[in-house]
Formats: C-alpha cells, sequence, structure tokens
C-alpha cells in the first residue's frame, strides 16, 4: 500500500469532527439517493449526458459546493487570526493552519471560479451562436468529470493525508521532498495536473465552437459579447495550461525522481520555478476575468435597453488584454531582484492592461448614461462589480510600480488588493450571471428579496472584511502569519472578521434565495423565454430550452440578433420541422475520471501496482472508447413537434 | 439592422421574414467538421509544453554542477542517424496519407507499418543513448543541465511512442472499418501530430545538439 | 448593408459547408510535394551537422547563427509540405492559432531567458554558475 496506512487519517479533533460531520452527510445523501432510485435518473440524464447544458449546471454545481468548502476556510483563518494575540496562540496549530491558507488558495481558483466561468461559457455560448451543441460534446463531458476529479482528489487530502502547506503556487525549495516530504504537495500536483487536463479539453472545445458552429450570418463582429470574451478566455486557457502542466511535471520530476529542475543543489533554480508558474499565472487571472466582463455587458445592455455602446472598442480591448495578458508575469516577483531595466519592463506593460480595462469601464457607463436602467439584481451586481473592481484596479496599478511594491509585496495589501478584483470582479460577475440567465435554465427567475438581502450582505461585507487589510498592508503586515506580536493590530483583524461574518450571511441569503425560489417556482415561472427583454439568441428559444436548443437555426443580420428579430417582428415558425441529429450520452468520461483519481491517489501514496493498473485502464479504455463509432441519433420529428406546439400554447398563454 | 431595412422588412411577408431569419431547409450537418481544428488547437497547446521545456534548457543548459557538459557526451553521428530516422517516417506518413487518398487500405496499412519501423528505430537509438549516458554516471539527477536535457528529449521520445500506440491502433481500426471518414479524419490528426514532432525535433537536434557541440 | 447580407444568408445558410463536406481543408498534398519537402529537409538537415562536424566556420558564435537559420527554414518548409499549411485553410484560424503560438513562445522563452539571466546575475554569484556562464 505505499506509504498509505493508519496514521494518514484524521487526528487532529477539527478535523476528526469535520470528517465524521461530512461522512455522516455523504452516508446520508447515498442513502437519499438510494431510497428515492435517483441513481439511474442521475446516471442516464445527468452523468452521461454529453449536453452542453447539462454539464454547464454540473460545472455550476461543482462550483458552488467547492465555494462553501473554500469559505470555510476563509472563515476558519479569519477566526485565527482574530484571536492569535497577546499570546494566545489560537486554535489552529501550524501545520493545519498553512494547510488551510494553502487550500483556500486553490480550491477558490482551480475549483470555484474555473468551474464556475466554464459552467456559464458551456451553458451559454453555444444558445448565444445559435448551435444546437459543442463542437466536442463527449469531451465536454470527460473534461467536467476529470475537473471533478481533481477537485475530489483535493477533498479527499482534507481525511487522508495532508494537503499542501506551501501556498498557492507552491514555490520551491518549500515544496521540494526535502522540505515538503509528507503527500501534501503531491495531493497538490496530481489534483491540479488531473483537472488541468479537464481544462485544456474544454478550453480547446470551445473554441472550436465559436469557431466553427456560428449561426449563419453571425460574422465575427456579430458575435454577442460574451461569446468574444469567451473565446479569448478560452484562446488563454489553450496558450497558458500547458505552461502549468510542464511546470507541474518539472515538479513531480523533482520530486519523484530526483530531477533538478528546481533544488537548490546540482545547478537547480527556484527562481525559474516562480518565473515559469507565473507565465501560466498571470494570464490565468484574465482567464477568470474575461468571462465576466462578457456578463457585464450583456447585463448592461439589456437592463438599460440599448445597444452597448463601443461594441467594437470592446472587443479590441479584450483582444488586447488576451495578448498583453502575457507580458506582464514579471510583476508577481519584482522583489526576487531582476534588476532596474527588467523590472521597470514588466511595470510599464502592466500599467498599460489598465487601458484596455479602464476602456471597457467607460463603455458601461456610456450606455447606462441617458438610459432608462431597470435594477434587477443582476444590474445591481453589476454596478457593485464597477465601483468594487476599479478600486481593485487602482490598488493594482499601484502595486504595479516596482518601488511602492518593495514595500508592499506579500503583505496584507496584496491580499486585499486580488480579493478586491477577483470578488469584486469574478464572483459578482457570476453572482449576476446566475440571477440573470437563472430563468433561462430553470424556466423560473430568482427570488428578488432573498437576492437583495444578499446583495446588502455581500457588497458591503465585502469591504468591511478587505480594507482592514489594506490598512494592515499599509503597516507592513506580511501574509499568511498564524499568530501576532503585536497587540494594537488585533481590532483590523476583528473587524476583518466581522466582515467575513457578513460575508456568510451573503451566502447563507444566496442559498435560501435558491430555495424560496425553487420552493415557489410557480409563481415565478418564465412563460417567455424572453423574461428580461434580451438581445441575444438565447432567448430566443424556450426556458429551459429544449435539448437541440432550437428546432430551426436562426439566421443572424446584426449584432444583438433576437433583439434584431423582435424588431423585425419574424414570427416563429410552426411547421415544417425535421428530425434533428443530436450526438449520443456516454459513461466515458465518468469512467476516465474515476481511473484517473486511482491513478493519482496511487501516485500521491506510492502504490505503485495500483498506479501501474489504473495508467493501463486509462489507456486501454481510451482506446476502447476509439473503437464506439456509432455516437449519434436523430431526434424524432414527431418529438419536436409535440415539443415546439407544447412551447405554441406556452406562449400562448403567456399572451407572447 | 439600419433604419432603411427595417422599413423594407415591412414590405415582406411573414413567410419571407421566416425564410429571412429562420434556417428552414438544414440539413445535418457532417460530422467531425471541427476536428481538425480541434486538433490544431492541441497542437498548439503542445507546442508550449514544448517552449516550457526549451525554456527550462535554455537557463539550465549551462548548469553543469562540475559534471559532464554537452561535449562530453553527445555523439552526433548517432544524432544524424536517428534524425533521419524521423525525416523517413516522416515521407513514409505521408506516403500513407497519399494512399489514403486513392482508397487503398492495403497500401495505407503497410505505408503505416514502414512509419512504425522506423519510429521505433528512433525510439530504439534513443533509448541507446540514455542507456549509455546513465551508465557513464551521467544521470538526469546528475545536473541541472542533464535534467533538463533528459527532460525534454524525453519528452519528445513520450509523444513518439505515444504516436506509436496509436499508429498501431489506428492500423487495426483501417482493417476492421476500412477508410471510412472517420478513419481518414483520424488519419490526418495522426499526420498532423507525427510531422509536428519532427518539427519538434529540429529544435531539439539544431537547440541542443548540435549548439551544445560548439 | 445589412440589407444585402440578408439575400447572402438567405441564399447560403452554411458558409463553412463546402469546406465541412469534403474533408480538403488543409488536407493533403501531392507526391511531388511530399518528396520535395523530404529532398529540402534532407539538405536543411544535412548541412548544419556538417557545419558543426567539421567545423567548418572557426567562430562559433556565427556557426550557431547559420544553424539557427537552418533550422527556422526547416521548420517552415516542414510547415509548407508536410503539414500542408496554407492561409486558406480553416478561414485562416489555422494560421492565425500558429502565428498566436509563435509569439506566445517567443514572450515565453525570450523574457524567461532575459528574467532568469538578470536573476542568476544578480542574485546567485556563486562559482560554478559564474564559471559556466563565461
Amino acid at each position: 500500500m505505499g506509504r498509505l496506512w493508519l496514521d494518514a487519517l484524521p487526528q487532529e479533533p477539527i478535523v476528526l469532527a469535520t470528517f465524521v460531520v461530512v461522512a455522516l452527510g455523504g452516508v446520508a445523501l447515498v442513502a437519499a439517493l438510494t431510497y428515492f432510485k435517483l441513481w439511474g435518473y442521475l446516471w442516464k440524464e445527468w452523468f452521461t449526458s454529453v449536453d452542453h447544458k447539462k454539464i454547464g449546471i454540473m460545472y455550476m454545481v461543482l462550483g458552488l459546493v467547492m465555494f462553501l468548502r473554500g469559505f470555510a476556510d476563509a472563515v476558519m483563518m479569519r477566526i485565527q487570526q482574530s484571536m492569535a494575540f497577546n499570546g494566545n496562540e489560537g486554535y489552529l496549530n501550524a501545520h493545519h493552519y498553512d494547510q488551510i491558507f494553502t487550500a483556500h488558495g486553490v480550491i477558490m481558483i482551480f475549483f470555484v471560479a474555473m468551474p464556475f466561468v466554464t459552467g456559464l461559457m458551456n451553458y451559454i455560448v453555444p444558445l448565444q451562436i445559435g448551435a444546437r451543441d459543442v463542437s466536442f460534446p463527449f469531451l465536454n463531458n470527460f473534461s467536467f468529470w476529470m475537473t471533478t476529479a481533481g477537485a475530489v482528489l483535493v477533498m479527499m487530502s482534507l481525511f487522508i493525508g495532508e494537503f499542501a502547506q506551501t501556498g498557492w503556487l507552491a514555490y520551491p525549495p518549500l515544496s521540494n521532498l526535502a522540505y515538503s516530504p509528507w503527500v501534501g504537495v503531491d495531493y497538490y500536483i496530481w489534483s491540479l495536473q488531473i483537472a488541468g487536463v479537464g481544462t485544456l479539453l474544454s478550453g480547446v472545445n470551445l473554441i472550436a465552437t465559436i469557431v466553427k458552429m456560428r449561426a449563419p450570418g453571425m460574422t465575427m463582429m456579430r458575435m454577442p459579447i460574451f461569446t468574444w470574451t469567451s473565446l479569448c478566455t478560452n484562446i488563454l486557457i489553450v496558450a497558458a495550461f500547458p505552461v502549468l502542466t510542464a511546470v507541474m511535471t518539472m515538479l513531480s520530476v523533482d520530486r519523484y525522481l530526483g530531477f533538478n529542475f528546481f533544488s537548490n543543489d546540482f545547478g537547480g533554480s527556484p527562481m525559474m520555478y516562480v518565473n515559469l508558474i507565473w507565465i501560466w499565472g498571470h494570464p490565468e487571472v484574465y482567464i477568470l476575468i474575461l468571462p465576466l466582463f462578457g456578463v457585464f455587458s450583456e447585463v448592461t445592455a439589456t437592463f438599460c435597453g440599448k445597444r452597448l455602446f463601443g461594441y467594437s472598442s470592446m472587443v479590441y480591448a479584450t483582444l488586447v488584454i488576451t495578448i498583453l495578458s502575457y507580458l506582464v508575469w514579471l510583476h508577481h516577483f519584482f522583489t526576487m531582484g531582476s534588476g532596474a531595466s527588467v523590472n521597470s519592463f514588466f511595470g510599464i506593460t502592466t500599467m498599460v492592461i489598465s487601458i484596455p480595462t479602464g476602456a471597457k469601464l467607460f463603455n458601461w457607463l456610456f450606455t447606462m448614461y441617458r438610459a432608462r436602467i431597470r435594477y434587477e439584481l443582476p444590474m445591481m451586481w453589476t454596478v457593485a462589480f464597477m465601483l468594487t473592481f476599479t478600486i481593485g484596479g487602482m490598488t493594482g496599478v499601484l502595486l504595479a510600480v516596482p518601488p511602492a511594491d518593495f514595500v508592499l509585496h506579500n503583505s496584507l495589501f496584496l491580499i486585499a488588493h486580488f480579493h478586491n478584483v477577483i470578488i469584486g470582479g469574478v464572483l459578482f460577475g457570476i453572482f449576476a450571471a446566475i440571477n440573470y440567465w437563472w430563468p433561462k435554465a430553470f424556466g423560473f427567475k430568482l427570488n428578488q428579496f432573498w437576492g437583495k438581502v444578499s446583495f446588502w450582505l455581500w457588497v458591503p461585507g465585502f469591504w468591511v472584511a478587505f480594507t482592514p487589510l489594506y490598512i494592515l498592508g499599509f503597516m507592513g503586515v506580511t501574509r499568511r502569519m498564524r499568530v501576532f506580536d503585536d497587540p494594537s493590530i488585533q481590532i483590523w483583524f476583528v473587524i476583518a472578521a466581522f466582515g467575513a461574518l457578513m460575508i456568510a450571511g451573503g451566502i447563507g441569503a444566496m442559498l435560501v434565495q435558491f430555495a424560496v425560489s425553487i420552493w415557489k417556482r410557480e409563481e415565478l415561472k418564465d412563460e417567455t423565454g424572453d423574461p428580461w427583454h434580451g438581445r441575444t439568441l438565447e432567448w430566443a428559444t424556450s426556458s429551459p430550452p429544449p435539448e437541440y436548443n432550437f428546432a430551426f437555426t436562426p439566421i443572424v443580420h446584426d449584432i444583438d440578433a433576437w433583439d434584431d428579430m423582435k424588431r423585425c417582428a419574424v414570427e416563429r415558425p410552426t411547421s415544417g420541422y425535421r428530425p434533428i441529429h443530436m450526438p449520443k450520452g456516454t459513461g466515458t468520461g465518468i469512467i476516465l475520471a474515476g481511473l484517473s483519481i486511482a491513478l493519482g491517489f496511487a501516485m500521491i501514496w506510492y502504490i505503485w501496482w495500483l498506479a501501474a493498473v489504473s495508467f493501463a485502464g486509462i489507456i486501454g479504455y481510451a482506446i476502447f472508447h476509439t473503437f464506439n463509432y456509432k455516437r449519434d441519433y436523430h431526434i424524432p420529428v414527431e418529438t419536436v413537434e409535440a415539443t415546439e406546439a407544447a412551447r405554441t400554447r406556452q406562449l400562448a398563454a403567456a399572451g407572447a | 439592422m439600419t433604419a432603411t431595412t427595417i422599413n423594407q422588412t415591412h414590405d415582406l411577408s411573414q413567410a419571407q421574414l421566416q425564410a429571412a431569419f429562420y434556417d428552414l431547409d438544414e440539413h445535418d450537418h457532417p460530422e467531425g467538421g471541427s476536428t481538425m481544428l480541434g486538433f490544431w488547437m492541441y497542437l498548439m497547446s503542445d507546442c508550449l509544453i514544448f517552449a516550457m521545456l526549451f525554456a527550462a534548457y535554455g537557463v539550465l543548459g549551462g548548469s553543469l554542477a562540475a559534471g559532464p557538459g554537452p561535449k562530453d557526451l553527445f555523439e552526433l553521428p548517432l544524432v544524424a542517424l536517428n534524425t533521419a530516422m524521423l525525416l523517413f517516417s516522416s515521407i513514409t506518413y505521408g506516403f500513407a496519407m497519399l494512399a489514403m487518398e486513392k482508397g487503398s487500405k492495403g497500401a495505407t496499412q503497410i505505408w503505416l507499418l514502414v512509419t512504425a519501423v522506423f519510429g521505433i528505430a528512433f525510439l530504439s537509438i534513443e533509448l541507446y543513448e540514455f542507456y549509455h549516458l546513465i551508465h557513464e554516471g551521467a544521470t538526469p539527477m546528475r545536473s541541472g543541465f542533464l535534467t533538463a536535457f533528459f527532460s525534454l528529449v524525453g519528452t519528445h521520445g513520450l509523444h513518439v511512442t505515444f504516436g506509436l500506440v496509436w499508429l498501431f491502433t489506428l492500423v487495426v481500426q483501417v482493417g476492421r472499418k476500412g477508410l471510412i471518414p472517420a478513419n481518414k479524419r483520424r488519419l490526418m490528426c495522426l499526420s498532423l501530430f507525427w510531422h509536428f514532432l519532427d518539427v519538434i525535433w529540429i529544435g531539439v537536434f539544431t537547440f541542443v545538439y548540435l549548439m551544445g557541440m560548439l | 448593408m445589412a440589407h444585402a447580407d440578408t439575400h447572402n444568408a438567405a441564399a447560403h445558410p452554411h458558409p463553412d459547408a463546402h469546406a465541412e463536406d469534403t474533408m480538403e481543408h488543409g488536407g493533403h498534398g501531392s507526391l511531388r510535394e511530399y518528396v520535395v519537402g523530404f529532398l529540402l529537409s534532407v539538405v536543411l538537415t544535412a548541412i548544419p551537422f556538417w557545419l558543426v562536424m567539421s567545423g567548418a566556420i572557426p567562430d562559433p558564435r556565427t556557426t550557431a547563427l547559420v544553424i539557427m537559420a537552418f533550422a527556422i527554414v526547416q521548420i517552415v518548409v516542414h510547415m509548407i509540405y508536410f503539414l500542408h499549411m496554407n492561409t486558406k485553410s480553416e478561414n485562416g484560424w489555422t494560421v492565425m492559432a500558429l502565428i498566436f503560438t509563435i509569439v506566445i513562445v517567443v514572450i515565453a522563452l525570450s523574457g524567461s531567458l532575459w528574467v532568469m539571466y538578470h536573476l542568476n546575475h544578480n542574485m546567485m554569484p556563486m562559482s560554478h554558475e559564474m564559471s559556466s556562464m563565461g
């Protein structure tokens, strides 16, 4: 069994208690699913489905579950830091605390933000371009399960062994075998590698989809902005994640085989790791934010009831950001000592990147200018984003000045800055998107009251939680500290903990919002398929859309194609349907991902026989899968007719 | 739409409008229309993995840690032979593609197998070289230079190995199903993959072997 | 403009359909193409090997530049004759992807070497580093 033995099981009381709770919850869930005989339904309709809409929803569920885990880590850190003064050690020992801040970062970036963003793109992009699915439906399912497999490995580390104690980027020499001898860093490496396969493939998939499957007439400059930003994001994914794969592989051969990429002796260079991983790391932050810029564009145009101001400047700004994001990576390690010429080059490129971003903000503002703005929840989140993100962007420009960075590097100011842009940009964007597209996905709107409660707890809560960190950063407090000597700064940490509490309330209110909305779904029902008077093609079909999305593929003549169709008063064709050619579901994705978990687990614990067996299993099963040539079927015309007739009745009843 | 076209649409009947805004006469899309583009994207991403390995070699190539350097280790005639093997395999794969174009199943399979022979020869020579180096004590653990060298060349070798597994799978699949569109598409993907590895090898022999001997 | 588009789009609902139906896009070369590519590659491989093995150019730096030039030319030859790159296949998307990748590779490679050179120079004045750099 390699190095897996009973001592790998949790011993600390906190972890043990969590383990018991999670185990009981898991048993209850499995029992409930079995009792209500839901396994067959889940397997057939969801797990093996290649429908981009279902995969998109599964990504969102994964993101939400992992978000709760990542947030639990955050709250634990806030509590620890608010009490560990005056000789009080707090309630977390160093080994545990270090795992928590590492897991928090890894989970929030790789298993919260990435699944949310990928889920949104998966659900919305094919609908926006008038397609019936993505280019490679099976790969889509496989990508989802590989991402999930990575998440499963991270969650396993909580109870079997340990997670890395290195910080979320696992810099060597700390992450080398000499300083991290047990399984933590290996969990880190294998979960990222396995999830990375999924991310890369879904990037390839969505690029091919956007390039090849647009509805007739939808030229590049008629694509919705969300589709544009998705395209750029996926280009970044395809051009950045291989870098992460390569660097992780180098780190693993150092750890497993004693190679010398990043060792201190024998000519390796730990600084090279920092350099290489940020070549991935900086594009990654744009991978996260770009699709949300697209969301804000769609939301602003819809709720202002007019075409987005400066469509083409928005497109070009996105393209410029795509390229520039590869030219700034060194600003993450100004202090490593590259010298004046290098630092000033990267300082300037970093400042330059704020120009296209600023252009985007002005476009949104000018869209809002003299518009009749409807302050529904998505628009509220958008305005909150604009205020919050702008300040985050400005602190970012501040950090881009190398001399200032020498003062603020690795301080809580940096922590406040990137939470300012990631929460204020990515997370607020995801909340805007969830409130905006929920009716499309499920056929009913979200409850407004609880949405507003969540909003008003979240946005001020964010500022209460992170303003103190800006202040502490200016005082020189560094990140990742477990205990403090200076009692005078405790008050700031207490305030920050209170902010985290408000955010917890915001998250709770959001969960209540989901529950209440599902409970009262009949009252909130959207019969029209177009509850917000949308402008893009996803609103042209029913809510939720039929499996085939569009009975007839729309033909596009303008930006905001659906708005154009409404203005020309085109009636929906109600006859002349044809059978529709669709891809078939398959269990291959989930099987391969399961084998990958086994492979990762075996490699982490040095169980070589299991590693060999599961690796052979992956290759063998993948080859076996390629012998199946029959991967599609036709939805019979009667089914299409019945579905569309129901839709006609629904529209008539809604008086549309 | 511009104002003029909106006016014009008022003159159109609903049937004409529907025909303008919906594809009423849609046929099944042929399968695999995106495959070649998608595979090309994958190759581009693979290119970046190699770029990182080249970067690592560029940075660590001089870090000998008082161990042996390129001039002590590399044997150019062996590298030249290896390069020849890969080049031959490239053109024989080209012949396989030409045979596929003509629709002759047997010839396609034979040329694929000839390609495999050259590929295996390439790998054998590379393994011989690695064995030789390790035997001399020039293991990847010896220095930063050797780590980067083995990783770069080894990653290329692993790609070739994977290409061979894929190639044999395709020989079987062509045998079973013939040169159906799906199989042709797969052969074209492997063609891109195989030639792409040849392009990477140009970088390897130039930057690692030849420039190492200067 | 939009009006003209209406007609175009209605007449040809699938602008890409023709490229997709047959698998001709970016597809295959002729025998002549493969042979020319092969012969060029042989020549472009043989010359740099000969240059290095015979030491025909005494200055290593010049030799390095020359063999790098040969490598670039040979990569282009492979792209054209073996990978059948042209600006038309997939409506230019393959070439665009290639150019983008080359830009990123150049940025990452040259940037890394530049950054790491400075870092090594400033931060690691160890003896074996210095000697191997010289």
